[in-house]
C-alpha cells in the first residue's frame, strides 16, 4: 500500500510589505515560509491509514514542487514518520494546473491507493491543485474531506464531503483516488527532536521538472488591496481602546 | 457562460452575482443548469442571453457528472469565458475540466475587467494581504472561479429563451450516498445581536475560559474561526464562516481573527465590525469599520476591568 502525499511550503507575509521590481510579486525578504496548514493534516491522515492498515513495505511518499528551500516543509512530513520525499525541481511561483502537471508524472511513476493534497495553501486559497491533479492522473477524486473510511480490498472508500454551512455529503469513491484534506479531519502529530533530527539527515530525492505548457495565468501586477473605507483605528494603549470598544457597542445595540 | 449552483432543491443566490459577473464581461450571457429537472430553477433574471438546461437522472452533484456536462457544453458553445462559484462543489471539477482542456483559469476571484479582447481577473495572495491582476494565455477560454457576494446579485425580470442540452453521462466514480446534517450546539449564534469571536491569536485551549467570562461580562454570545474547532477546542455549532454559521449581528467584536475569505464570507455583512489584532495587514481590518492594532490580551484585561 502506498499514499502519496503532495505538499507544499507556503510563504507567510509578515506586517510590512513590499512588491519586486516588476510589481508582479511581492519581495522574498518580506516572506517567511512554513508548512502549509492542510498539507499538515494530509501527511497525518496518511500515516494514520498506513499505522492502521499497514503491512511491512507500505509507504508514505511525501512530494513537492520547489527550490531547495521547500525541502524544510519536506522534512517536517519526514520527521512526523513519513517514509520518502521527492522534489520537483522548479523555482518559479507557478500556477496551480502548472503544479499539478509538474508533479503528475512524478505521483504516476510511484503508482499509489491514494494520493492525498491539502483542500488549499493558504497563501494561494486555489483550492484547485488537487483537482487538477486528479484529472491528469485520470483518478477518481473527492475534494473537501473530513472522514474517510477505506476498503483496500474493495477498491472503495466512503468519505465525507465538508459542504458550506458544515453539511456532510457522504460519497463513496473508486480507490485508487485523489481526495483533498480538510483542517479538523485528525490531530496533526508533532514531531520530537529525535526525529526532527532524524529528517535532517535523510535524502530527498530531487526529479527534473517536465514539460509543463503554457501557465494558467501571468501575474500582471501585484498590490496593497484597496482599504475601501477602511477601519477607523482605535488610538491608544489597551485601555482607550477598551473604552471605545465598549462606548460602541453600547452606541450599537441601543 | 456560468453554471446555475444549487444544493439540495434550492438555487443558490451565488447564481445571480455569476450573472453579474459574466456581464462584467463581452458576448451572451448563458445559464447553464445542471439538474435532475432544470425547469423547476428559475434563473430568468436580468441580463442573462439565454438558458440551456442540461436534465440529468440524478438530483445532486457529483464531480464526474458536472465534469461531463461542462465539457460538452464548451465544446458545444465555445464560450470566451467560463463562471463558477468559488464553492466546494465547482473546487471538485472546475479545475479539472481547466486542466484536461488547457483553459486559462483561477479561483477566488473578486474582480473581473473586460482590456480590449483580454480578460483580466483580480484575485488576493499571500492570505488575502494583497491584491493580483492576473491575465491570461491569449486564444483560450478562460474558467474561473468567482468568489461568493464579490458581485451584486442579478435581479429577477428577466426574459431569456430556454434550451435543453442533452449529454451522455458516464459512471460516475465518486457517488453521492446521502446528506449529514451539521451537529446542532447549545447556543443558536446565528440570534446573537453581539458576538465576541475569537481566532487562534488567543494561543491555546487554556484561554477559552477567559473569553466564556468576557463574553458573559459583556453580555455577548462568543463565537470562533475554524482553527478553534478543528483543534477541538469548541464546538462546531460556534463557528463563524463558509463552512460554519453565517451571521449578521449588530456588533461582531473579532480578536486575533486573520480575516480569511472562508471566515470573511460567514460575517462579513455584520452591522459594526471591531476587530483587535497585532498585525497591522490583517485582511480582517479591510471589512472592519473600526480597528485596533494590539494585543488582545492585553484589550481583554482591559475589558475586562470595566464594568
Ligand atoms: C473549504 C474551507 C472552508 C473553511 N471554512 C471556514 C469557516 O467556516 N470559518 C473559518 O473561520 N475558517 C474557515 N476556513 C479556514 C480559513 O481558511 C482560515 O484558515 C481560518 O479562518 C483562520 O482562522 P484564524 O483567523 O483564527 O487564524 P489565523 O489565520 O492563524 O489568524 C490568527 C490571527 O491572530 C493574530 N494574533 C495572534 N496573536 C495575537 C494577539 N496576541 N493579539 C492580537 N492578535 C493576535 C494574528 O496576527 C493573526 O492575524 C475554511 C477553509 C476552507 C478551505
Amino acid at each position: 500500500m502506498k499514499i502519496v502525499v503532495c505538499v507544499k511550503q507556503v510563504a507567510v507575509l509578515g506586517d510590512e510589505v513590499e512588491f519586486t521590481a516588476d510589481a508582479r510579486d511581492v519581495d522574498p525578504d518580506f516572506l517567511d515560509f512554513a508548512l502549509n496548514e492542510w498539507d499538515s493534516y494530509a501527511t497525518e491522515e496518511a500515516l494514520h491509514i498506513r499505522e492502521d492498515l499497514g503491512a511491512e513495505g507500505d509507504e508514505v511518499v511525501v512530494v513537492s514542487v520547489g527550490g531547495a528551500h521547500v525541502e524544510d516543509a519536506m522534512r517536517r512530513c519526514l520527521a512526523m514518520g513519513a517514509d520518502r520525499a521527492i522534489r520537483v525541481d522548479h523555482s518559479r511561483p507557478a500556477d496551480p494546473i502548472t503544479v499539478a502537471r509538474l508533479v503528475a508524472p512524478v505521483v504516476q511513476r510511484e503508482s499509489p491507493d491514494l494520493v492525498f493534497c491539502g483542500v488549499q495553501s493558504s497563501d494561494g486559497v486555489q483550492a484547485a491543485t488537487g483537482t487538477a491533479l486528479a484529472e491528469l492522473l485520470d483518478l477518481p477524486r473527492v475534494a473537501v474531506v473530513t472522514r474517510i473510511e477505506w476498503d483496500p480490498s474493495a477498491g472503495r472508500a466512503t468519505v465525507r464531503r465538508e459542504l458550506e454551512g458544515g453539511l456532510l455529503d457522504v460519497t463513496e469513491v473508486d480507490t485508487p483516488a485523489l481526495l483533498t484534506i480538510q483542517t479538523g479531519i485528525n490531530q496533526p502529530r508533532y514531531a520530537n527532536l529525535r526525529a526532527i533530527k532524524q529528517a535532517e539527515q535523510k535524502q530527498i530525492a530531487v526529479v527534473s521538472p517536465a514539460e509543463q505548457g503554457e501557465p494558467a495565468y501571468r501575474v500582471r501586477r501585484m498590490f496593497a488591496p484597496p482599504k475601501g473605507e477602511g477601519a477607523q483605528i482605535l488610538a491608544g494603549g489597551p485601555a482607550d481602546i477598551a473604552r471605545r470598544i465598549r462606548e460602541i457597542v453600547e452606541e450599537r445595540l441601543k | 457562460m456560468i453554471v446555475a449552483e444549487h444544493l439540495r432543491g434550492e438555487l443558490r443566490e451565488l447564481t445571480r452575482e455569476l450573472v453579474t459577473a459574466a456581464q462584467q464581461l463581452s458576448g451572451p450571457v448563458t445559464v447553464a443548469v445542471i439538474a435532475r429537472d432544470p425547469t423547476v430553477f428559475d434563473v430568468s433574471f436580468q441580463g442573462v442571453d439565454e438558458i440551456v438546461n442540461v436534465p440529468l437522472g440524478q438530483e445532486e452533484f457529483e464531480n464526474d457528472v458536472y465534469q461531463t456536462a461542462l465539457e460538452a457544453l464548451i465544446a458545444d458553445r465555445q464560450p470566451h469565458a467560463v463562471l463558477l462559484g468559488f464553492t466546494v462543489n465547482s473546487m471538485g471539477y472546475g479545475p479539472a475540466v481547466a486542466a484536461k482542456l488547457a483553459l486559462g483559469f483561477a479561483s477566488d476571484v473578486h474582480g473581473l475587467a473586460l482590456e480590449g479582447e483580454t480578460v483580466v481577473a483580480t484575485r488576493s495572495f499571500y492570505g488575502g494581504k494583497v491584491d493580483a491582476e492576473l491575465e491570461f494565455p491569449a486564444e483560450r477560454p478562460v474558467l474561473l472561479l468567482v468568489r461568493p457576494t464579490a458581485f451584486a446579485p442579478a435581479a429577477d425580470g428577466g426574459n431569456a429563451p430556454a434550451t435543453e442540452f442533452a449529454v451522455e453521462l458516464p459512471p460516475a466514480r465518486a457517488r453521492h450516498l446521502e446528506f449529514e446534517e451539521a451537529a446542532m450546539g447549545d447556543v443558536d449564534i446565528t440570534t446573537a445581536d453581539f458576538l465576541l469571536s475569537v481566532g487562534r491569536g488567543i494561543g491555546d485551549k487554556e484561554a477559552i475560559p477567559r473569553f466564556e467570562q468576557l463574553a458573559d461580562k459583556l453580555g455577548a454570545v462568543l463565537s470562533v474561526s475554524r482553527p478553534l474547532v478543528d483543534a477541538g477546542w469548541m464546538p462546531n455549532a460556534r463557528q463563524v464562516g463558509q463552512s460554519g454559521k453565517t451571521v449578521k449581528p449588530k456588533v461582531y467584536l473579532a480578536l486575533g481573527i486573520s480575516g480569511a475569505v472562508q471566515h470573511l464570507a460567514g460575517m462579513k455583512t455584520s452591522d459594526t465590525i471591531i476587530a483587535v489584532n497585532t498585525d497591522p495587514e490583517a485582511a480582517i481590518f479591510n471589512v472592519a469599520h473600526f480597528g485596533a492594532v494590539a494585543d488582545l490580551f492585553d484589550v481583554a484585561a482591559e475589558l475586562e476591568k470595566l464594568s
